[in-house]
């Protein structure tokens, strides 16, 4: 099915007449991912029309989502917009009341949970280091679904667990525990462990969430390395637009559990998009270091000026509207 | 799994193993065994370590025989039995809860086994089977009770235990109104029930905690795998594929039952499920529930008190509960002082 079908036409139309700007929307040529996504429209992990629910609670009606094969897909949106829920949903840790979550053509929960685990990786956002226990020993937990009780470690688990390892530059802390690691090391440890388990589609939960900003590059760097190197299908929730625009080869944005706009980020981040997705004024420049879109906050606006325009004037109407806060 | 062992055959199987934790559960049974050798020489009719094993082996005088065989032997296969269960609960109980407290001695269980118990003793003044089968009876029940009343999208750790401990004060006071509605002789029995002893024991008492461990034992092994995975957390073990509920209920059912058996066999043993599995995990230093280590730890434990209670205090003056209570007690605020020092509670 092709799922970026006019996909841009949703954004634009919008705000297409609205006006003023500082939106710097002309993209001049960015970064190759555009037309992988372009020519690649077979996606073994999808979202047919789901709802989902927490204890009753609708997050999201109704929602249609592929990931696109081999690509790099990063889901945005500001917070409670079910970014992570949707996340839940396609690594079959939350069962959708309605619609389903198809893997290959089948519903997720039609296979057996080892099975699933040999093809979709998770790295959630909570997970804890059992007490006492090593780098390389947590690692090798990553082998659980390609193991039984009368196969537990074979020649390949060591070779992969090394060379996951080593693919995340971890391999010399191998016996070192993992409680002592510093927080960037641990997540990269963490990601080792998903990446033994060597499923062509790894779903990662907010990975870079409580890092140090050198520690965030690190681990979405990574990522891209791995997407680009091991030809995997990423899947990421993120909460900086800035890291999705750069990163990502197929952008998803949510807003009130709905897709406001997907596509690659140079055709998708624009000033309205923002403004729509996150309610924030900005402009869009092209990244110096990337050509990718960056997306820089409007500078406040003094105060005065704001409220001279006088009581319930469009301009205190057009202020940004936060994103909720949880 | 620092210095772990690999054995492989050339069919492609492969088994992994801690050296150190196999040398652990290699002393710790051959440490069982001697303190159940040197139990059963203990009592109103010594013998020496080597007319006991003879005598096991079938090469004993009739009277020898007879003290070993119909006397002892079931009082040490209790202590063996009952020890085995407790740790090996015990060791479940703290890796699904994830906290040093989750056992069945503070959840709770062992106040459900006895209020069954009392309640059989003080109203139907049962037989000691029937009081077998209520203490069995009022472990399970707690046991569902709790797991019903934690359960909220699955079971979380601490819920567990603070839930448990709200039913243990609950059955206790159950256990307080029996007490006071009871005429003396019963009183009396309930007490010496609620210590928990091995004296007297026999092969009636030796029969259902075999069959219970010969069922059981196994069937939480075979789990020990998945038992590992959930101490990553409930996501990380679900994305690698394990069947987090599925395991959780099936290893705290087996481990509810396991406790019950024991429970009614030996009375509420104090403590050994509470301090065994983390007596073996200090052992053995590996990380997970170190199952095995625990079941053994729990067997030797047990054994080894009623034997240093029988030298100390002379044949059956005092109960092995009383003394793996207060050892226990000792052990339980030492671990406060200590988690609390390390800021987890």
């Amino acid at each position: 099915m092709s799922t970026h079908k006019d996909r841009n036409t949703t954004v634009s139309d919008a705000r297409a007449a609205t006006g003023p700007q500082t939106t710097v929307t002309a993209a001049p040529p960015r970064r190759a991912g555009g037309e992988a996504n372009k020519t690649n429209t077979a996606s073994r992990l999808s979202a047919e029309s789901v709802t989902l629910a927490y204890d009753g609670r609708v997050i999201t009606e109704n929602l249609s989502v592929a990931v696109p094969d081999n690509s790099f897909t990063v889901i945005v949106g500001p917070n409670a917009c079910g970014k992570s829920t949707l996340l839940r949903a396609l690594s079959r840790m939350l069962k959708p009341a309605a619609g389903a979550v198809l893997l290959d053509g089948a519903a997720i929960g039609s296979y057996p949970a080892k099975k699933v685990a040999r093809t979709l990786g998770l790295l959630p956002q909570s997970s804890v280091a059992p007490d006492g226990i090593t780098v390389a020993d947590l690692v090798a937990r990553g082998r659980y679904p390609h193991q039984g009780l009368l196969r537990q470690w074979s020649p390949e688990d060591e070779r992969i667990v090394a060379e996951s390892m080593a693919a995340t530059g971890v391999a010399a802390l191998a016996d070192r525990y993992v409680d002592e690691l510093s927080g960037g090391q641990r997540q990269r440890v963490w990601i080792a462990m998903a990446l033994a388990q060597r499923t062509p589609l790894l779903l990662l939960d907010e990975p870079t969430t409580y890092l140090d900003i050198q520690h965030q590059i690190e681990v979405l760097d990574l990522c891209a390395e791995l997407h680009e190197t091991q030809g995997r299908t990423l899947v990421a929730v993120l909460h900086d637009l800035n890291h999705a625009a750069r990163y990502a080869t197929h952008l998803i944005a949510l807003r009130d559990g709905r897709v406001v706009a997907e596509g690659p980020p140079a055709e998708v981040v624009t000033a309205e998009l923002v403004e729509r997705v996150f309610g924030l004024r900005c402009q869009v420049i092209d990244d110096p270091q990337t050509g990718t879109p960056l997306v820089v906050p409007a500078a406040r606006r003094p105060r005065t000026a704001a409220e001279a325009g006088a009581t319930g004037s469009p301009a205190a109407a057009a202020r940004p509207a936060g994103p909720p806060s949880a | 799994m620092k210095h772990a062992r690999t054995l492989r055959t050339r069919g492609g199987l492969s088994v992994r193993l801690d050296t150190r934790a196999t040398l652990v559960v290699l002393l710790l049974a051959a440490a069982a065994l001697a303190a159940s050798v040197a139990l059963i020489g203990t009592g109103d009719y010594p013998m020496s370590s080597a007319d006991v094993v003879r005598t096991l082996t079938g090469g004993g005088t009739p009277a020898q025989d007879f003290v070993v065989h119909d006397l002892r032997l079931p009082r040490v296969l209790v202590g063996l039995l009952a020890g085995t269960a407790l740790g090996l609960a015990g060791a479940v109980f703290q890796s699904v809860s994830r906290n040093p407290l989750g056992s069945p001695d503070v959840i709770g269980l062992g106040q459900g086994s006895t209020a069954g118990a009392l309640l059989v003793i003080v109203l139907f003044q049962g037989d000691p089977a029937a009081v077998a089968a209520g203490s069995v009876a009022g472990g399970v029940l707690s046991g569902a009770a709790i797991y019903a009343l934690a359960w909220k999208k699955g079971v979380q750790g601490n819920r567990f235990v603070l839930v448990g401990i709200a039913m243990a004060a609950i059955l206790t006071a159950v256990i307080g109104y029996l007490l006071t509605k009871a005429n003396l002789t019963d009183a009396a029995r309930a007490t010496v029930w609620m210590v928990g002893s091995l004296a007297g024991r026999d092969w009636e008492q030796v029969g259902p905690l075999a069959v219970a461990c010969a069922l059981l034992v196994p069937l939480v092994l075979g789990h020990g795998r998945a038992l590992r995975m959930l101490e990553t957390g409930d996501d990380a073990a679900y994305a690698l594929g394990v069947p987090v509920e599925r395991t959780r209920l099936v290893t705290v059912a087996a481990a509810v039952l396991l406790t019950a058996a024991a429970t009614a066999a030996a009375g509420p043993i104090a403590f050994v499920a509470l301090a065994a599995p983390q007596l073996a995990r200090r052992l053995t230093r590996a990380p997970g529930p170190n199952l095995v280590a625990a079941a053994c730890t729990g067997a030797a434990l047990l054994v080894t008190a009623d034997w240093v209670s029988q030298q100390l205090f002379g044949a059956d003056r005092l109960p092995v509960g009383a003394l793996t209570g207060m050892l226990g007690g000792c052990y339980l605020l030492w671990l406060l002082y200590t988690e609390r020092r390390a800021g987890r509670i």
